[in-house]
């Protein structure tokens, strides 16, 4: 006797992704699990870890804030080789308000966000035109330009960068600060995206002649999304930067562009919680293996083929597939 | 829609005037020009290679031509944005279907009910546009209580596209369509099913300009139809009258035809 595995989606989803009928608490539950998993786990974790962990958590918690950034771009058809550059402006921007204007980092944070946003949706305003791989040229460019204009002409204190900035008050501060915002950023991108105007946004990474024919500037939503996108990329930077009350030329780094890649595709792309999946992953893994000695990358670039390879969809695209279907095993007639 | 365009009689619907575009050497659309009045069906056929599509990149702005002017309800239009000419109301369907494959079928539509255009026309709220969406495939043909309205673009049949497509140009609540062969690729009873939701549009007197190669469902619904050949228009005229045109026997048929 021969079985095969039978898949049969949950009743609980009428005919599409975002309509459903809830019958009982039990199906309420179904649905507020899976949301409530993030909230409950980060806060539980925050409460047992010591000092060390709690800044490998915050470092973690600013990774995936610019993988969401990272995955919001990409939602609206927009590949980034550069999130670097928006956690090296808003790094900066707070450093400089706080170095030169003497301002606390109640101002300097939200003010380094929105300028950051603005800052980098005008350097990438010229080449909005540009899609896939010439974007992605693009913002790979961008930063390592600014970061040698920075070695160049010594603004901004030069190679050395500022020192001396001021903290934050305590390391659960801003953990808390840090886990607060990628909540929030997690669960306002995965609501946003589903609205009619994250429609328009998907419906320009699907087709954008199709967007233009429907009456809707192209660039302009394009923009918006790049704001919120180099935004949230600008804030990671800003608290990174007062959490070490230092910036300087390696906040322009590689690092700060392919690791958000690499927990997306890790994760799962366009799910925002896949990347965010992926930060938490990586980050702590990378830490994790410092013990081992000079072979980490190996390990960890080993760890990266197996899972690109073993689960090509992202783990998050996986769990939400096993979710949400149910799983048994019949028997094959003849 | 647009009554108030009525006083204005001096200036066509759509006044298309000497457009040219040159791709290298080849001139796509060689100095092109006619008139269209409001409510009237024009059909433009021509050989493959004539230039009907290029001409229709050049009316809703995709292509900017070399030389020429578009005017649409006596305001210059020529070399504006695409998205600007589809909110003055000119829709346009692409002979490749350009649908919104990751997206259900009836969500594809939330797009074009998003825009600028209609909001101004209509309002509506989020939520609201689904169901309007849905009353709009059921005007092409879907099935209303079947599940294909609810089915990710990408797994929909050719027909099914291309009546999204429609569907997709009506949603803008236009005053011109352009249809860029909405007919290929679809079997004898598919266009037999579409021409009905057509004729329902002309008799709801909207404006449509129809690239067609099948001639006797485009001479069935046309008022007047031009012919393109090398870029060139070579004729113009009633369907029958066109046709018995020598040069267009001779760049549309082939030479054989005695």
């Amino acid at each position: 006797m021969e079985y095969r595995k039978e898949r049969i989606d949950r009743g609980i989803k009428a005919r599409t992704e975002d309509i459903y009928a809830l019958f009982s608490y039990r199906e309420m539950l179904y649905l507020l699990v899976p949301r409530a998993i993030p909230i409950l786990v980060l806060f539980a974790v925050t409460l047992v870890v010591g000092v060390y962990w709690q800044k490998v958590l915050i470092s973690t918690a600013v990774f995936a804030l610019l993988a969401l950034s990272w995955d919001l771009l990409t939602a609206a058809g927009m590949v980034s080789l550069g999130q670097a550059l928006f956690f090296g402006v808003g790094a900066y921007l707070t450093g400089i308000l706080n170095h030169y204007f003497k301002l606390s980092p109640l101002f300097t944070i939200p003010i380094a966000t929105l300028g950051g946003g603005v800052v980098c949706t005008l350097l990438l305003l010229p080449v909005l035109r540009l899609r896939g791989i010439y974007f992605a040229m693009v913002t790979l460019a961008l930063p390592l330009m600014l970061v040698r204009i920075i070695e160049a002409t010594k603004i901004f204190g030069g190679t050395e960068g500022l020192s001396g900035l001021s903290g934050l008050p305590s390391t659960r501060f801003e953990l808390y600060l840090s886990i607060i915002a990628v909540l929030a950023v997690l669960f306002f991108f995965r609501r946003l995206i589903n609205t009619d105007y994250g429609l328009v946004l998907r419906g320009i990474r699907d087709n954008d002649r199709s967007v233009m024919r429907s009456g809707i500037n192209i660039y302009w939503y394009k923009a918006q999304a790049l704001f919120m996108a180099s935004a949230v990329g600008a804030f990671a930077g800003a608290l990174m930067t007062h959490v070490y009350m230092f910036v300087g030329m390696p906040v322009f780094e590689m690092d700060y562009s392919i690791l958000p890649i690499a927990s997306a595709v890790v994760g799962g792309m366009g799910t925002f919680a896949g990347p965010m999946l992926g930060a938490f992953i990586l980050v702590p893994l990378s830490e994790a293996l410092r013990g081992v000695g000079g072979l980490r990358i190996v390990i960890y670039g080993l760890f990266l083929v197996i899972f690109t390879v073993a689960l090509p969809e992202g783990i998050f695209h996986y769990f939400q597939r096993k979710y949400h279907q149910f799983e048994r095993w019949v028997k094959v007639e003849k | 829609m647009g009554e108030g365009r009525e006083m204005k009689e001096e200036a066509p619907f759509l006044r298309v005037s000497g457009l040219t575009k040159q791709f290298g050497g080849v001139r796509a659309v060689d100095s092109v020009s006619f008139d269209l009045k409001k409510g009237e069906i024009l059909g433009v056929i021509g050989p493959n290679g004539s230039g009907k599509t290029t001409l229709v990149n050049l009316i809703t702005g995709f292509v900017k031509p070399d030389t020429g002017k578009v005017f649409y309800q006596g305001r210059d239009i020529t070399g504006m944005m695409p998205h600007r000419i589809a909110d003055l109301g000119i829709a346009r369907a692409f002979q490749m279907v350009k649908p919104f494959y990751q997206l259900p079928a009836f969500k594809n539509l939330i797009i074009p009910l998003f825009s600028p255009r209609v909001k101004r026309l209509t309002g509506g709220k989020y939520g609201d546009r689904d169901a309007i969406a849905i009353d709009l495939l059921e005007e092409v043909g879907f099935e209303r209580d079947s599940f294909v309205p609810f089915k990710i673009a990408s797994v929909l049949p050719h027909g099914y596209l291309k009546r999204m497509e429609l569907a997709l140009c009506l949603a803008l609540r236009p005053e011109l369509i352009i249809l860029d062969e909405l007919f290929s690729g679809l079997s004898m009873a598919e266009v037999a099913s579409m021409l009905p939701i057509i004729e329902k549009l002309m008799s709801e007197n909207l404006t449509i300009i129809m690239i067609e190669h099948r001639l006797r469902e485009l001479f069935r619904i046309s008022n007047r139809v031009i012919v393109l050949n090398y870029g060139k228009k070579i004729a113009e005229g009633l369907p029958k009258e066109v046709m018995e045109s020598d040069e267009v026997k001779k760049a549309y048929l082939g030479s054989e035809t005695e």
